[in-house]
C-alpha cells in the first residue's frame, strides 16, 4: 500500500468532500497528501492482523439518557442563524438528486 | 501579575474587586491586542456586567466560587451564548451560538469572568496559530515568533498577562505545545474528564479542553472547576471532578518516573538539556527516575495524522451553508455547498479534510484508518506496560523552542513533526501537562512534559509543582 | 398476480419505523408529528457546532422489543456515521448502526405458514423534511427547497428481511404482519399515512434455479396497496426488459401511485462512498442479560399468538369470523372479546360488535372500558337491548364514555327490561286470544305477529329474540 496518491484520486476525494480545487491546488494536494501517506508507510508495514482496533480510548458502554422532553430552541433564534429562510424553514437552492 | 488563586482570594476578601481585576485585564488587552492579535472578540459589556454581579454577590456575603472575579480567556472554538464563535474560520464568521458549552457554564458558576474569545489555528488544526483566517497571533515573549498552536491565542493571553488563566483545547498537543512555547503550564486532561459539549469538534476521540496558567496551582484550580461528569457528553467519565488542588504539594518522593527516550530524542540540544535537568530535579526531590524506551511511540504520528483528519472530515461536513455561517450563492445545492466550503475553509483545513476523506474512503479504509486504529491499540498497550513499571513519564513537550513566522508553513510534514512528542497521549486518552523548565540560548522558555495514566492528574500536578519550585519560579 | 412463464420474483423488504418515544433519538426535543416547522429543534438535532448526541434509553428498549418480537439475537452494537451531503441531514452524516446492529438473525412467520428471515433490525436517526418550490412540488423540476428539521433525529428502527419473499401478496402479508407486531410492541403507531412506517422493496426476477438477478430498490412506499402494486409492476418491467434482450440496471426507483408505474430515481454511482466509521461521540451499546430479560418480561403477546387465542374461542370459525378476527387483532381489540369470553358471554356477538361497531370508532376506543363492553354484550344477549339499541349504546359510549345502564336509561331503552317486556307480551296475549291459541298449538309463524305488535307498542325498540323468549315461556 501507500503508493503516492494520484491526481485523479485527489480530484475524486475533493468531490466527495464538497471542495473545489484549482489545477494548482490539485497538484499541491497530490504532492502533500502523497508525502503524508508516504510517512504512514512505517505503520502500513506492520502486520497487525491480530490487533483489535481502538476507536475510543476508554471502554464506556450503555451511556443513555432518560426519554424526557427538554425545551427546544426558539424558532426565531434558529432561523436568524440561517443564510436564507422562508416560511419558517431553511431555504436552499435546487436539490439535484434524491437522498441515498 | 497576580495568580488566579490570589485574584479570587482578594475578590472574596474585598481586598480587590472583580471590576478592578477586569479593568486591569481590559487595559492590557487594549494596550497589546493590536500588536499580538490574541483576542478575536472582547466582550467588554458582558464581562463588566458579570464582574459587577460578582462584586454584588460578594457584598451580600455570598460564596462566589473558586474563581471569584477571575478574568478568563476562552479559545474561540467553545460556544458561549450570543458571543461570536468563529474557530478562526471564515465559514463561521458572525455565528453566535444559542447555547453555552458546559465548560462555560462551569467557570461562570465558579465566579470566573469570561472576557473574550482567543485566536487559534482554523478549527484547531495547526501548531503555530498561523492558520487563523484572522491573522496569526504573536508570541508575547518574542513577537517575531509563533506562540505555538492551535491554542496560540489562549497561551498568548496568559503570557502577555492579559488574564491569569485561559481555556484551550488539545487534540494532538494544542495546549501543551503553545504552553511550552510561551513559558506556561498547560494541561491535556484524561479523555472524558472535561465535557466536550459545546467544544466545536476537530477530532472527537482525541479532543480535550484544558487550562493554561503561569502557575501549577492555577491550572489545578481551573481543571478542578471544569472537570466532572456531564450528561450531555456520552464520552464523559462517570465520576465527579477529582480533588487536585489539595494534592499540588504532595511532592514526588518515592515515585517512579520514566524518562522516555522516544519523547526527547531528536529534539534540539537545548531542549534535551532542560529535560535531563528536569529529571535531575525530580530525582533531587526524592523520585526514582529511570530511562526507558517505548518503541511503539514512533508510530503514533502516522496514526494520528490519519485518525484526526478522518474524524475531522466528518465533523466538518456540517459546514455546508444551509443552517448557519457562510453561504456562497449558487444555482443548485451541491454547487452552493462546494462554493461555500471552498471559500470558507483555509488550506490546512482543506488538506486535512482531503486526507481524512481519503483515509475513510472505499478501498483505503483498511490500509489507512483501520490500520491507524490498530496502532492506537498498540499505543495504549505500550503505555499500560510502561505504567506497570513507573508512576509517571517524563519527556520534552516540543522538539524546539518557539520558531519564527513562516518557518514551517510551506511544509505540512515539518509542521506535523512539531507534534511528535505530544500526540501519543492523545491517542492513549491519558493526561499530560507541559511545565516550563529552564531556558534555551535565545532566552526562550523550554517546556518539559509529564505524562501519566488515566486519571493521574493529581500526581502530574504534584510533579509539575516540584519542577516549578526547582526552576525558581515560586 | 402470477408472473408469465416460469419467472419467479425475489423480494426483500426494508421497513423503517419511527419509534414512539417522547423525545428524539439523541436529544431532548419532542418527537412529535405535525408540529409547526422547526419548533422541535435544538443544538444537537440541528447539528450546531459543538453539540453532542446522547442515546435515548427508551429508543433502545423499543428496538430491543422489536428484536425480541422478531426472534432476533440481541448483541453488543455500535453506532456509525454514514457520511453524505444532503440538506435535510443537519450534520451531513446520519448516525446509524452498521456492521454491529443491536438485533440480527431473526424471523417472522406469516399467517400462511411462510417464514421470512430477518437479517437485522437496527437503530438510526431520521432526516428532516424538504418541501419543494416551483415545478410540480416534487423534487424533480423544483427551483428551490425549504427544510424543516423537526423530524431530524427522530428514532427509527430499520428492519431488513432476507430475500425470502416470492410474491407481491406475500410481501403485503409480511408488511401487514410486521406492522401488527410493531404496534403490539408499543414501539410504533404503524401510521402509514403519517410516514411513521415506510417500505423499501428490493425486487429482482429469475427463472427457478437461476442465481439472483440484478435488483432494483423501490423507495418510500407508504401503503400496503402501493407496496403490492409497485412490486408487481417492477417484476413485470424487469421480465420484459430481460425478455427483450436488455439488462436490468441496479438502481433506486420511485413508485408513482397515480401513473401506477416505477421510474428511475437514482442510479447507483461510483461516487456513492459513505465512508462509514464508528461515531466517536457515542459509546458501545451492550445490553446485558438483566436488561434484556426485563424487556422480554414486559413484552406483550404478538399478533400470531393473539390470533390463535381468539380463534380458540370458536369451535369452527367461519370465514367471516376469521376475517373479523384479523380485524380485531389488527386493531388490538381482542381484549374486549376475551373479556366477554371470561364472563361466559356470547363470543360470536362480542367478535361481531368488536370487529364492526368498535372498529368503526377506533379513534375514541379509549372511551370504551372492557367492563362496559362486556355489559353491553350481556344486555343484548339477555334481550334487554335490541341489536339496534346495543349498537346505539356502544356508539354513544365510544363518543363520550359512560355507563351502559345509565345510557340505556337515558335513551329510554331500559323500559324494555325483562319485566316490562313480559308485561307487554302478557297484555298482547290477552288482546289477541285467537292468535295466541294458534301459536300455542305449534304455529311458530304467529311469533312474527306478536313481535310486530310488540315493536309497534315499543316503537321498534324491543328485541325480537327476547319477545320469542317471553312467548315460549308462556306456551
Amino acid at each position: 500500500m501507500s503508493e503516492a496518491i494520484t491526481r485523479e484520486e485527489v480530484a475524486k476525494v475533493a468531490r466527495l468532500a464538497r471542495l473545489r480545487l484549482s489545477g494548482d491546488e490539485l497538484d499541491m494536494f497530490t504532492e502533500q497528501l502523497g508525502q503524508i501517506l508516504e510517512h504512514a508507510r512505517d505503520m502500513n508495514a506492520l502486520d497487525l492482523a491480530d490487533v483489535a482496533p481502538t476507536a475510543h480510548p476508554f471502554g464506556l458502554t450503555n451511556v443513555v439518557r432518560e426519554d424526557v422532553v427538554e425545551e427546544s430552541l426558539d424558532r426565531d433564534t434558529v432561523l436568524a442563524m440561517a443564510p436564507d429562510a422562508r416560511d419558517q424553514r431553511f431555504a436552499v437552492p435546487r436539490i439535484q438528486g434524491e437522498a441515498p | 501579575m497576580k495568580s488566579a488563586v490570589d485574584i479570587a482570594a482578594d475578590v472574596r476578601s474585598g481586598a480587590s474587586s472583580a471590576r478592578e481585576e477586569l479593568e486591569r485585564t481590559l487595559g492590557v488587552i487594549e494596550a497589546r491586542n493590536a500588536e499580538l492579535n490574541v483576542f478575536l472578540h472582547v466582550d467588554v459589556d458582558g464581562a463588566r456586567r458579570a464582574a459587577q454581579a460578582i462584586d454584588e454577590r460578594v457584598a451580600r456575603g455570598e460564596d462566589v466560587g473558586a474563581l471569584a472575579g477571575v478574568p478568563i480567556a476562552i479559545k474561540d472554538n467553545m460556544c458561549q451564548v450570543g458571543i461570536p464563535t468563529t474557530c478562526s474560520s471564515k465559514i463561521l464568521k458572525g455565528w453566535r451560538p444559542p447555547y453555552d458549552a458546559t465548560v462555560i457554564t462551569k467557570i461562570v458558576a465558579a465566579g470566573a469572568v469570561p472576557v473574550g474569545k482567543t485566536n487559534l489555528d482554523e478549527f484547531a488544526m495547526g501548531s503555530s496559530t498561523e492558520n487563523s483566517a484572522f491573522g496569526p497571533t504573536r508570541n508575547p515573549l518574542d513577537p517575531t515568533r509563533v506562540p505555538g498552536g492551535s491554542s496560540g491565542g489562549s497561551a498568548a493571553a496568559v503570557a502577555a498577562e492579559m488574564t491569569a488563566i485561559s481555556l484551550g483545547s488539545d487534540t494532538g498537543g494544542s495546549i501543551r505545545q503553545p504552553a511550552a512555547l510561551c513559558g506556561l503550564v498547560g494541561v491535556k486532561p484524561t479523555y472524558g474528564l472535561v465535557s466536550r459539549y459545546g467544544l466545536v469538534a476537530f477530532a472527537s476521540s482525541l479532543d480535550q479542553i484544558g487550562p493554561f496558567s503561569k502557575t501549577v496551582k492555577d491550572s489545578a484550580v481551573l481543571l478542578e472547576v471544569i472537570a466532572g461528569h456531564d450528561p450531555r457528553d456520552s464520552t464523559s467519565l462517570p465520576e465527579p471532578s477529582p480533588s487536585l488542588v489539595a494534592h499540588v504539594n504532595d511532592g514526588v518522593a518515592g515515585k517512579r518516573i520514566g524518562l522516555v527516550r522516544e519523547l526527547f530524542e531528536g529534539a534540539d540540544e537545548n531542549v534535551v538539556t532542560c529535560v535531563r535537568a528536569a529529571a535531575d530535579a525530580l530525582r533531587d526531590a526524592g523520585a526514582d527516575v529511570v530511562e526507558l524506551s517505548i518503541p511503539e511511540l514512533a508510530l503514533t504520528l502516522s496514526a494520528y495524522y490519519l485518525i484526526a483528519p478522518a474524524e475531522a472530515s466528518s465533523n466538518l461536513a456540517r459546514f455546508d451553508g444551509v443552517r448557519y455561517g457562510l453561504r456562497v450563492k449558487a444555482d443548485d445545492v451541491t454547487s452552493m455547498m462546494e462554493a461555500t466550503r471552498t471559500a470558507g475553509f483555509g488550506a490546512e483545513v482543506k488538506r486535512r479534510i482531503m486526507l481524512g476523506t481519503y483515509a475513510l474512503s472505499a478501498g483505503y479504509y483498511d490500509a489507512y484508518y483501520g490500520q491507524a486504529l490498530k496502532v492506537r491499540t498498540l499505543t495504549i498497550e505500550a503505555f499500560a506496560r510502561a505504567y506497570a513499571q513507573v508512576d509517571l513519564l517524563l519527556g520534552a513537550t516540543t522538539p524546539s523552542v518557539a520558531f519564527k513566522f513562516g518557518d514551517k508553513t510551506d511544509d505540512p510534514m515539518a509542521m506535523y513533526l512539531n507534534d511528535v512528542f505530544t500526540i501519543p497521549t492523545n491517542l492513549a486518552g491519558d493526561p499530560a501537562l507541559s511545565v516550563p523548565f529552564g531556558t534555551a540560548d535565545e532566552g526562550l522558555p523550554v517546556g518539559v512534559q509529564l505524562l501519566g495514566p488515566g486519571r493521574s492528574e493529581a500526581q502530574l500536578f504534584a510533579a509539575a509543582r516540584v519542577l516549578e519550585i526547582a526552576d525558581g519560579r515560586s | 398476480m402470477t408472473l408469465p412463464g416460469e419467472w419467479e420474483m425475489v423480494v426483500g423488504l426494508e421497513v423503517h419505523t419511527e419509534l414512539l418515544t417522547k423525545s428524539k433519538l439523541f436529544c431532548g426535543c419532542e418527537n412529535h408529528f405535525g408540529s409547526e416547522p422547526n419548533t422541535n429543534v435544538c443544538p444537537v438535532c440541528l447539528g450546531l457546532p459543538g453539540s453532542l448526541p446522547v442515546l435515548n434509553r427508551e429508543a433502545v428498549e423499543f428496538a430491543m422489543r422489536i428484536g425480541l418480537a422478531l426472534h432476533c439475537r440481541i448483541a453488543p452494537s455500535t453506532f456509525h456515521r454514514k457520511n453524505y451531503f444532503y440538506p435535510d441531514q443537519s450534520k451531513d452524516y446520519q448516525i446509524s448502526q452498521y456492521d454491529l446492529p443491536i438485533n440480527s438473525s431473526g424471523y417472522l412467520d406469516l399467517p400462511d405458514g411462510t417464514t421470512v428471515t430477518i437479517e437485522r433490525a437496527h437503530m438510526e436517526e431520521d432526516t428532516g423534511k424538504s418541501t419543494h418550490l416551483g415545478g410540480s412540488g416534487r423534487l424533480a423540476g423544483a427551483e428551490s427547497s425549504l427544510v424543516d428539521y423537526n423530524r431530524c433525529g427522530v428514532p427509527l428502527v430499520e428492519i431488513v428481511s432476507g430475500p425470502d419473499i416470492r410474491s407481491s401478496a406475500q410481501a403485503r402479508a409480511y408488511a401487514a404482519e410486521l406492522r401488527g407486531i410493531l404496534i403490539a410492541t408499543g414501539a410504533s403507531d404503524g401510521r402509514l399515512e403519517e410516514g411513521s412506517m415506510r417500505f423499501d422493496a428490493n425486487v429482482s426476477v429469475r427463472r427457478p434455479g437461476e442465481p439472483l438477478g440484478t435488483r432494483c430498490e423501490i423507495k418510500n412506499l407508504n401503503s400496503l396497496r402501493s407496496l403490492q402494486r409497485a412490486i408487481d409492476y417492477e417484476a413485470l418491467r424487469q421480465i420484459q426488459l430481460i425478455e427483450n434482450g436488455a439488462v436490468v440496471r441496479q438502481e433506486t426507483r420511485h413508485w408513482d401511485e397515480n401513473l401506477a408505474e416505477t421510474s428511475t430515481l437514482r442510479v447507483k454511482e461510483d461516487a456513492d462512498d459513505y465512508r462509514y466509521f464508528r461515531d466517536p461521540d457515542l459509546v458501545d451499546l451492550a445490553p446485558d442479560q438483566t436488561w434484556q430479560d426485563r424487556v422480554r418480561a414486559a413484552l406483550p403477546p404478538m399478533p400470531a399468538e393473539r390470533r390463535a387465542a381468539v380463534l380458540a374461542l370458536f369451535a369452527a370459525p367461519s370465514s367471516a369470523q376469521r376475517d373479523a378476527v384479523e380485524v380485531v387483532i389488527d386493531l388490538g381489540l381482542d381484549p374486549y372479546v376475551h373479556a366477554v369470553a371470561s364472563a361466559s358471554g356470547d363470543t360470536t356477538l362480542a367478535l361481531s360488535r368488536a370487529a364492526n361497531e368498535v372498529a368503526a370508532n377506533l379513534k375514541s376506543v379509549a372511551n370504551l372500558t372492557v367492563d362496559a363492553f362486556v355489559t353491553i354484550v350481556a344486555m343484548e344477549q339477555r334481550g334487554e337491548l335490541s341489536a339496534t339499541q346495543a349498537k346505539t349504546v356502544l356508539g354513544a359510549i365510544l363518543v363520550d364514555g359512560g355507563d351502559p345502564h345509565e345510557i340505556a336509561t337515558a335513551l329510554g331503552f331500559e323500559q324494555l327490561s325483562a319485566d316490562s317486556l313480559g308485561a307487554t307480551v302478557a297484555s298482547l296475549i290477552e288482546d289477541h286470544p285467537d292468535e295466541w291459541l294458534r301459536y300455542r298449538d305449534g304455529d311458530d309463524k304467529l311469533a312474527q305477529f306478536f313481535i310486530g305488535q310488540v315493536m309497534k307498542l315499543t316503537r321498534g325498540q324491543a328485541n325480537g329474540k327476547a319477545v320469542i323468549g317471553e312467548l315460549q315461556a308462556r306456551r
